[in-house]
């Protein structure tokens, strides 16, 4: 243990604890902005400086350790004065029209200017002027990126894409898309954990929101809103609710107070999500020779645009299977237009997603198998969904709760733990074991593919009557290229692999509410594990909307219609031919 | 009352002169990377502050030309402006009255040349093509990338073994880099902005004297596959060290009876002791490597039998081959190559040169060690024949001193014409034409001319021809390995194009370089033959590196290794330079300003800890 004091308060903490560390751990916060835990610890934004007694320079709290005897000082006049001069020198390059940006009220810079505060910056403002492509997903605003770095490192670390840098030197030394490419030719997989770890606005999803006030407006639209699984354990968190307000029927009802005509579950589409791709890999087991192994997940669209950039020798590994959002796009523009005898063409499809890579996914040209435009016309992720709540002036407590419409809003346990890494392999376990054996397992069966685990990726063995089926689940980019790496260099195999692109599968999804510093997906994921364990259905194939679909229109899995409107070829290069 | 005075500086005069000096010293410490254009920018605003202000195109024109080329910088500028600015500064070079102005313009004309595609990049794309990719200066200047600031702070805590590790997982030859290497490390060192840089040698030379014999690590599990190295010099061992490790069979093959190659038949024991040499080498040699001596490429084996007999091959043969001057009398009796004389030295067939006169010619470390030689050796009088000026030398400026100090004479810009010599064909003498220095060439050397004055007749006994050294290519050639002037051709990962599993490094690839160069060249070959192999084994070690100190960092002088004194050093080849003193090694490691933590290092590129 190592003794010091920190604004003379003795403590002792273990060797290699941080300043920062130690100060927190006797509840002394010490204010920072570019720190992020693991990933970038580099001390550029110097506002977490600290006096050290003894010492003429001031020294950053955020990646220095303790010392035998150091006597620290996080609030002195010299710390102080400095460490608001540094946000002040920060904000002089920085658009500080908050009243404008989606994070004000959630942005760190905002915060600590406030906190120790800053009422006027004395200096010149200097904003950085980098035109970007407004119609891309993913959007850069350099008028407010503080260059904290942590998109770089994310991207470099977690993702291991790379598609952020340090562009140019001295004085315009900034962020921006590496290698001088422009964001749409970048091999980006559009996850949005760089969203999700910008401390200001600088980065977001593309607003999507007035297309949809729009389409609600219009008398001759029928709006059609699908909620994905992981939305319902984090919608409420920046609502000012508690998990157990938050609930999906609460969800339900205050969608359909915005004015939605119906209100569906992308449950119910994960489900037959699972109907089709469990098909697909027992009848691929069937004849193993003929077809390739493992077969790779398809239903997280950051991961499909991952293999198709950088292992495109992989991308006939894929489940022809589309996503759930995509599968649930093209049911509504025929199965349920026809079943509600209303016009296609006037389906305003729209999803709410933790994802914004999904915007990417439904606007490419062959997501539009029912033939009545896109599938899916519109993708919102759950901030811009909390985003038009508060527009909307709505109260979600006020709001008693309400079912999911029929028949697309009945889903099975195994449908809601897709928003979970481990939960697609999970599901589609419990629904071929059945499919071989004829008898459903105990739900808890597969629950070793359950949590983020410690190593790169997660393996395990189940044995299906007889057949062992070699599973890896692997969540975050990095994690994914190892494991193909080990897999192409023949040190590793499986049969079925579910691949996620962002740490802890859509609970942690870039598309999701942000809370600066802290990562949420695990407990998100408990939320849906407890739905999952409440649901008296937790099979996809018991699910009785799944059983009347396919009574009444699919036949059965794999069928020609089947095949039609709910698989795709992945031939579709998004990094080359997808124009925004 | 009095008509003159006497100027005594004032203090902000004083101030500012002492400002000139700290940016001079931030000049020298400039990381590497930084944008070429933004660079020029503020080189030639620092040109206007220093205009008087009496002309036109140097008081207005330096700062319309800052102005687009800020431009440029700020995405205002379109290919027009690039037109102007060249416009300008031409103009400015052709008509300002004085150095200040068209220097000035010259500058930017000679960026415009230089890195034109940059001014390009910015106008048409707004960003600049370079970036910061070299944190750590010292790292990014070693060829062979050692973690300088790791074995810096390891030696200021006493670990000594642990420094020499930490050095052999890039470079195998710790001894012989703490005791000769040309330390291009230090160049760029950052401590140059606060007072001058790290003595880093020193430091790895308190390292290897204070460590103690340090195991080297285990080698991987045995792969199968065999690789030759032709040369037991420093880069073939380094690449035959390395490829050990990752489990490859490797056999050495050296045409002379011991291993070192340039180190131990190039370089004099009071530089580099041969008992310090076999502390590398014993090193090296313990990770199992076999080695064949006294055998020669082209004609003991050919480079067809190699290929056939192992999965690959690395040729690392150095440049062992003499250069002639090219003068009348060049083949008397008593004229010999610097190759030559250090090699019966290495061999120690040690030359009498007991009450005879020696001029070297030439003015690089080789000659100085010849020269430093042929004091020991007894000579009368030892001479250095120089063409251009003492300061034109490539050797370094502590070897020319030296070689000063212990006696000898420099006979700067003397070209040698031709060489005397008795009716039995002994030399009797060197004639050499006085030069006068002149313009200064594209390399930014001055070019020495014959001067008016008449030859000199400079009497001596041996003539040294220092002037460097080629490879013999003959056989090369012949097993159809490409050969470009004299050097062997090989891309800059060490392959033959055409001749898949040869790979070629150092001094025969590069002509002759230094020690630190080869190493690198064989750290490069190591990888890649690995990978030809179809492997992919990581180096790396397993030392903590001690956190950095949050000590201010006040302005201190720089510990200098001390020297015998002249008298005593040159009666022998005992080696004369003295290490640190604990005390001074602890100091000096403390001067370190730990780029791989304080600065971009913590952010990019800051340490590789495995290659």
């Amino acid at each position: 243990m190592v003794n010091l004091t920190i604004n003379n308060r003795r403590v002792s903490v273990p060797e290699g604890t941080t300043i920062m560390n130690a100060a927190a751990s006797i509840g002394i916060n010490i204010p920072h902005l570019c720190y992020l835990k693991d990933i970038n610890e580099i001390a550029a934004c110097r506002v977490c400086v600290v006096e050290l007694k003894g010492k003429d320079k001031l020294i950053t709290a955020c990646n220095n350790k303790v010392e035998e005897g150091m006597e620290i000082f996080t609030n002195s006049p010299k710390v102080r004065e400095i460490r608001k001069m540094n946000v002040q020198l920060i904000l002089s390059q920085h658009d500080c029209h908050c009243a404008t940006c989606v994070r004000s009220g959630n942005c760190s810079l905002q915060t600590i200017s406030n906190n120790l505060g800053i009422i006027d910056v004395p200096f010149k403002e200097e904003l950085e002027n980098t035109p970007w492509n407004k119609d891309f997903p993913l959007i850069r605003d350099n008028t407010k990126c503080i260059k904290c770095m942590r998109c770089i490192q994310i991207c470099d670390k977690v993702q291991s894409l790379s598609v952020w840098d340090v562009v140019n030197t001295g004085r315009r030394t900034t962020v921006n898309v590496a290698g001088n490419r422009a964001i749409e030719n970048a091999d980006c997989a559009i996850c949005g954990q760089c969203i999700t770890h910008c401390p200001v606005g600088a980065l977001r999803e593309r607003d999507d929101t007035d297309k949809v006030f729009a389409a609600l407006n219009d008398p001759n639209v029928i709006t059609v809103v699908q909620v994905a699984p992981s939305v319902r354990a984090a919608w409420g968190e920046q609502l000012g609710m508690t998990n157990a307000q938050a609930t999906e029927k609460r969800l339900a009802a205050t969608l359909r107070h915005m004015g939605f005509d119906y209100v569906f579950d992308t449950n119910f589409s994960a489900d037959l999500t699972i109907m089709e791709e469990g098909t697909e890999f027992i009848e691929k087991l069937k004849n193993r020779n003929l077809n390739k192994f493992p077969m790779f997940t398809s239903c997280c669209p950051g991961w499909v645009r991952f293999v198709k950039s950088q292992y495109p020798e992989f991308v006939d590994h894929l489940s022809t299977a589309k996503s759930p959002q995509q599968m649930f796009g093209a049911v509504v523009k025929s199965y349920f237009a026809k079943k509600a005898d209303i016009d296609p063409a006037r389906i305003c499809s729209v999803s709410i997603m933790p994802c914004v890579s999904k915007k990417a996914e439904a606007a490419m040209p062959q997501m539009a198998d029912a033939g009545f435009g896109q599938d899916v016309d519109i993708v919102l992720t759950t901030r811009e969904l909390v985003r038009m709540i508060r527009a909307e002036s709505v109260y979600p407590l006020a709001i008693p709760e309400e079912e999911f419409d029929s028949p697309l809003g009945e889903y099975s346990g195994a449908g809601v733990i897709f928003g979970a890494t481990g939960g697609v392999m999970e599901a589609a376990l419990r629904t071929a074991y059945c499919l071989v054996t004829g008898e459903n397992p105990d739900p808890d069966a597969f629950c070793e593919v359950r949590g983020l685990g410690e190593g790169p990726w997660k393996e395990a063995v189940f044995d299906v009557a007889g057949t062992k089926v070699r599973t890896a689940t692997v969540h975050g980019l990095g994690n994914a290229r190892k494991l193909l790496e080990a897999i192409k260099h023949g040190e590793a195999e499986y049969d079925f692999v579910e691949v996620m692109a962002c740490p802890g599968g859509c609970v942690g999804g870039g598309g999701q509410p942000i809370h600066d510093g802290i990562e949420m997906a695990e407990d998100r994921a408990k939320e849906l594990y407890k739905l999952d364990k409440n649901k008296n259905i937790r099979f996809s194939h018991c699910n009785p909307e799944i059983h009347t679909i396919y009574k009444e229109f699919l036949g059965k899995p794999l069928s020609p219609e089947s095949h039609h409107l709910l698989h795709t070829d992945h031939k579709y290069r998004a990094v080359d031919q997808l124009e925004f | 009352m009095s008509r003159l005075k006497i100027a005594t500086p004032n203090v902000a005069g004083q101030t500012v002169e002492s400002l000139y000096k700290d940016l001079e010293r931030m000049i020298i410490a400039s990381p590497p990377g930084i944008c070429p254009v933004d660079l020029a920018l503020n080189f030639l605003r620092l040109c206007h502050a220093q205009t008087c202000g009496k002309c036109v195109p140097c008081r207005v024109g330096l700062g319309q030309l800052a102005n687009l080329i800020s431009d440029v910088l700020d995405g205002k500028a379109d290919m027009e402006t690039l037109d102007v600015i060249e416009k300008l500064a031409r103009d400015i070079n052709n008509s300002a009255d004085c150095a200040i102005g068209y220097e000035a313009a010259g500058m930017v004309l000679r960026g415009l040349e230089g890195f034109r595609e940059d001014y390009i990049a910015h106008i048409k794309t707004g960003k600049c093509t370079y970036h910061i990719t070299q944190p750590v200066p010292c790292v990014a200047l070693c060829p062979a990338g050692v973690d300088i600031p790791g074995y810096v702070a390891l030696v200021g805590e006493g670990r000594y073994a642990d420094a020499v590790k930490l050095i052999r997982k890039d470079n195998p030859f710790p001894t012989a880099c703490a005791l000769i290497c040309e330390h291009p490390c230090e160049a760029r060192c950052r401590r140059n902005m606060i007072d001058s840089s790290i003595n880093i040698r020193g430091l790895k030379r308190f390292a290897v004297d204070h460590a103690g014999k340090v195991p080297v690590p285990e080698c991987g599990e045995p792969t199968g596959k065999k690789v030759a190295i032709v040369g037991g010099g420093p880069g073939g061992l380094s690449a035959a060290y390395f490829l050990s490790l990752m489990g490859h069979k490797c056999v050495v093959y050296e045409m002379k009876p011991k291993l070192g190659g340039m180190l131990r038949y190039g370089i004099p024991n009071y530089r580099f002791p041969r008992e310090r040499l076999q502390e590398d080498l014993d090193a090296i040699l313990s990770t199992g490597i076999e080695v064949k001596y006294n055998t020669k490429i082209g004609e003991d084996i050919t480079i067809k039998q190699l290929r056939e007999e192992y999965d690959a091959v690395y040729i690392a043969i150095g440049a062992h081959q003499d250069k002639k001057v090219g003068i009348e009398g060049e083949d008397s009796k008593g004229v010999i190559s610097a190759v030559e004389l250090l090699n019966d030295i290495g061999h120690e067939r040690m030359p009498d040169f007991t009450g005879k006169t020696v001029v070297v010619i030439g003015g690089g470390n080789v000659a100085m060690d010849c020269v430093r030689s042929s004091v020991r050796l007894g000579a009368k009088k030892s001479i250095i024949a120089y063409r251009r000026r003492k300061l034109d030398m490539t050797a370094l400026p502590e070897e020319v001193d030296g070689a000063l100090e212990e006696g000898c004479e420099l006979y700067e810009l003397h070209a040698p014409v031709r060489i005397e010599s008795d009716e039995e064909g002994n030399v009797k003498a060197l004639w050499a034409k006085p030069q006068i220095i002149g313009k200064i060439d594209a390399w930014g050397r001055a070019r020495p001319v014959d001067s008016a004055k008449d030859e000199v007749r400079i009497p001596c006994d041996i003539v040294v021809v220092a002037i460097g050294q080629g490879i013999e290519t003959r056989h090369f050639e012949e097993a159809g390995i490409p050969v470009k002037r004299g050097n062997i051709k090989a891309m800059a990962d060490s392959e033959i194009s055409d001749l898949p599993g040869v790979f070629a490094g150092g001094d025969c690839v590069t002509g002759p370089a230094t020690v630190i160069r080869a190493i690198a060249a064989g750290k490069v070959a190591a990888a890649n033959i690995d990978e030809y192999l179809g492997y992919h084994h990581l180096i790396s070690v397993d030392v903590d590196i001690p956190s950095a100190s949050l000590d201010d960092k006040p302005a201190c002088g720089r510990v200098n290794l001390s020297e015998k004194e002249a008298g005593e050093r040159k009666c022998g080849f005992e080696p004369f330079e003295c290490g640190m003193s604990e005390e001074e090694a602890c100091q000096e490691a403390s001067r370190c300003l730990r780029c791989d933590h304080f600065g971009y290092g913590k952010f990019k590129g800051g340490r590789a800890a495995i290659w």
